[in-house]
C-alpha cells in the first residue's frame, strides 16, 4: 500500500490524450497532499517514447503485443495485476471511451470505490476531495475521495492540458504483465472517420444546433444561415443520434474539437463534453429560450429568443448586410 | 436470442433544479424523472435486433415516479417482457447498489445480452454498464453506436473521440453500453401505448438490501458558480438580429 497517485496514460494509435495531460495536472495536486509520488502507467506496444512529456514522477511501461490495441478486457486484467499488487491511494483514468469501461470494471473486480465525472480535485486539511459535475453541468457534488484507495475518472475542464506536461522525460520502469487474460473480446478493424465532407475543426463560422432544433426539416432554415454567413453547419449530440446530420458535423466528445471565429449555438444546452470542444472558438454567441442553460456561463453574447422566430429574420438581415 | 435492458430513470434537465436542504443531495419533491436518454436507445437497439433476428426483449426499471409509463411505452414499442424492481428507491442509491440488485434479478433470465446506456448525467459512481458486467462477470463494451449479432458472439462498432471508431468482436453473453442505435428511439403514437397498458403486466420483483457500498459519500452539492455569464441581448427578433449583425461586422465574419 502506498501513497503514490497512479494516472492511466490514455493513447490512441501512437497519439496521447489531451485528457492524460489533465490527469496528470490533478495527480500533482493530490499527490502534494498525500505525500506520494505521481506515477504513470502506460499499456501498449512499442510504446517506450510514447510519453515523454507527462508530468510524472516515474513512468511504469507495460509493453506487449497483445497491449497493442485498446481492448477492453484485456486492459482491464493488465490492470488490475498492477494496480492489486501496488496499491496505491488513487487511480485516476480519463472519464471516456477508454477509461471509463476500465475504471467501472476494475471498481467491481478490485472492491474499490469509483468517483466519475470529476472536474477538479482539491485538498482540505490533508484529505483529498473530489469535485464531480453531474446533471449536464447544472449541479455539482463535492466529497472525500473515499479511502484508503480509489478510482476516479476524470472529465476536462478544471485543470488545463499545459499544467500536466513535464519539461524533460520521466524515469521508465519496465512492468510485465500478468499475462494479460481476456479473449472475450477481439479488435477486427478501425473504421476511420467518413471523409469527403467538411472539416468543422477548420471552419472560421460554424452555426450549430442542437436539440432545440426539433426536427429534419428545421435544419435546411439553418442551412441557410450558414450560407448565407459563408459558415457551415454543425451539431451537438442528439441531432447526430437522430441522423438529422452526418458524423462529420458531431461537435463534441466522439465528434470534434473545433475553434471558429464565430460559434452560434442554436437550441445547444451546452452540456460539458459539448462545452469543452468549443471553449477555443474566439467568440460563442448562444440562442436558447431556457435562461438558465449552461452554454450562457461560456457564451459572449446571448439571447433567449426563440430560433425559429430569430434564425429567418437573422438570415435576411446578414444577406441584406452583404448586398 | 434474449435481450435484457435495465434502465435507469433521472431527473429531467429542463426542469429547475433544486438542490435539498441538507445540501447534498437534489431536492426528490421538486425533481421530475425521466428516462435516461441512451437506455431509450437502447431500448431502440433491442427491438430493432428482435426485429431482424427474432428474439425477446425484457425491460427492468427501478419502481420509481413514472416507471409505469416507461415500461408501458417499451411494451408498445415491441418489449415482451416488463419488470418492475420494487424497495424504497432514495436518493442514497448509488449505480453500484443498483449495478448489483439488477444482476441479481438477471442472473436466473439468462440473457444472451444486456443492453445499458453508455451514460447517464447522475453517474456519480460509474455508469450501469461496467458495474453490471462486473457483478455477472460478463465482458463488457461501451460507447457502442452500432450492433449485429452473430453465431454466439456480437459485431459492434466503438466509438473512440475525433469521429474513429473500432470494430470489436465480444463473446456472448455480454453486456454493451449504447451510445446510439442504429436508427434514432422510434415514436409511439399514445394509442399504441394505451393498448400497451390494457395488455402488458408489469411483473414486480423485490430486490435484496441495497448496499452502497463503492460510490462516494456527497458532502456538499451545488449549482456551479458561473464567472462570467453571457451578455444578453434583449428586444424583437429583428432587433436582436441586428444587434447581431453589428456584431458579425464587428468580429470581422461579415
Amino acid at each position: 500500500m502506498s501513497q503514490d497517485i497512479y494516472v492511466v496514460i490514455e493513447h490512441l494509435r501512437g497519439q496521447i490524450a489531451d485528457i492524460s495531460y489533465v490527469l496528470c495536472a490533478a495527480a500533482r495536486q493530490l499527490a502534494a497532499a498525500s505525500g506520494g509520488q505521481v506515477v504513470g502507467v502506460l499499456l501498449g506496444h512499442n510504446v517506450q517514447n510514447l510519453a515523454q512529456d507527462v508530468a510524472v514522477d516515474r513512468l511504469l511501461v507495460m509493453d506487449d503485443p497483445r497491449l497493442a490495441d485498446f481492448i477492453p478486457d484485456v486492459y482491464q486484467q493488465a490492470l488490475a495485476g498492477l494496480i492489486g499488487a501496488q496499491a496505491p491511494r488513487v487511480v485516476l483514468f480519463g472519464d471516456t471511451s477508454i477509461g471509463a469501461e476500465l475504471a467501472g470494471g476494475l471498481s467491481v473486480q478490485l472492491g474499490w470505490p469509483l468517483v466519475s465525472y470529476c472536474r477538479s480535485v482539491r485538498t482540505d486539511d490533508g484529505r483529498l476531495m473530489y469535485i464531480s459535475q453531474l446533471c449536464g453541468g447544472k449541479v455539482m457534488a463535492e466529497g472525500e475521495i473515499p479511502a484508503p484507495h480509489a478510482l476516479v475518472a476524470m472529465v476536462p475542464g478544471g485543470f488545463q492540458a499545459e499544467q500536466g506536461k513535464g519539461t524533460q522525460p520521466p524515469p521508465v520502469e519496465t512492468v510485465a504483465p500478468a499475462a494479460p487474460a481476456g479473449g472475450r473480446i477481439t479488435l477486427k478493424q478501425y473504421i476511420e472517420p467518413e471523409s469527403g465532407d467538411v472539416d468543422i475543426s477548420k471552419e472560421a463560422i460554424l452555426v450549430s444546433v442542437g436539440r432545440g432544433i426539433q426536427n429534419a426539416d428545421n435544419i435546411e432554415m439553418v442551412r441557410e444561415l450558414a450560407e448565407a454567413m459563408g459558415g457551415v453547419v454543425s451539431a451537438s449530440r442528439p441531432v447526430v443520434d437522430q441522423g438529422w446530420l452526418p458524423t462529420t458535423r458531431l461537435v463534441g466528445k466522439s465528434g470534434k474539437r473545433v475553434k471558429p471565429r464565430l460559434y452560434l449555438a442554436l437550441g445547444i444546452s451546452g452540456a460539458p463534453e459539448h462545452a469543452e470542444a468549443i471553449t477555443d472558438s474566439q467568440t460563442i454567441i448562444a440562442v436558447n429560450t431556457d435562461a438558465s442553460a449552461p452554454i450562457f456561463d461560456i457564451a459572449r453574447y446571448g439571447t433567449t429568443l426563440d430560433l425559429f422566430e430569430l434564425v429567418p429574420v437573422l438570415t435576411e438581415k446578414v444577406r441584406q448586410a452583404k448586398h | 436470442m434474449h435481450i435484457v435492458v435495465p434502465v435507469k430513470l433521472v431527473p429531467d434537465l429542463v426542469e429547475e433544479l433544486v438542490i435539498d436542504p441538507s445540501g447534498t443531495a437534489l431536492d426528490p419533491d421538486t425533481v421530475r424523472l425521466q428516462l435516461n436518454e441512451f437506455d431509450g436507445h437502447a431500448i431502440e437497439q433491442a427491438i430493432l435486433l428482435k426485429e431482424r433476428g427474432g428474439g425477446h426483449v425484457t425491460v427492468l426499471a427501478p419502481d420509481l415516479e413514472g416507471v409505469d409509463d416507461v415500461l408501458y411505452t417499451a411494451a408498445a414499442k415491441g418489449a415482451d417482457r416488463l419488470i418492475k424492481l420494487c424497495d424504497s428507491f432514495g436518493q442514497a442509491v448509488n449505480n453500484h447498489a443498483m449495478a448489483r440488485a439488477v444482476a441479481e434479478v438477471i442472473k436466473p433470465l439468462q440473457p444472451d445480452l444486456v443492453l445499458t446506456g453508455v451514460q447517464s448525467h447522475s453517474d456519480l459512481d460509474g455508469s450501469m454498464g461496467p458495474l453490471l458486467a462486473g457483478y455477472l462477470g460478463l465482458p463488457y463494451v461501451g460507447y457502442v453506436a452500432g450492433v449485429t449479432i452473430g453465431a454466439g458472439h456480437a459485431t459492434v462498432r466503438k466509438e473512440y473521440p475525433g469521429g474513429l471508431a473500432a470494430e470489436l468482436d465480444v463473446v456472448l453473453p455480454a453486456v454493451l453500453g449504447i451510445q446510439a442505435a442504429d436508427q434514432p428511439p422510434r415514436y409511439v403514437a399514445f394509442s399504441r401505448i394505451r393498448q400497451a397498458m390494457k395488455t402488458a403486466t408489469i411483473e414486480e420483483q423485490t430486490v435484496a438490501m441495497l448496499d452502497t457500498g463503492g460510490g462516494p459519500a456527497v458532502a456538499r452539492m451545488y449549482k456551479p458558480e458561473v464567472a462570467a455569464r453571457a451578455t444578453m441581448l434583449d428586444g424583437k427578433p429583428d432587433e436582436v438580429a441586428d444587434k447581431l449583425v453589428a456584431l458579425f461586422r464587428e468580429m470581422g465574419v461579415l
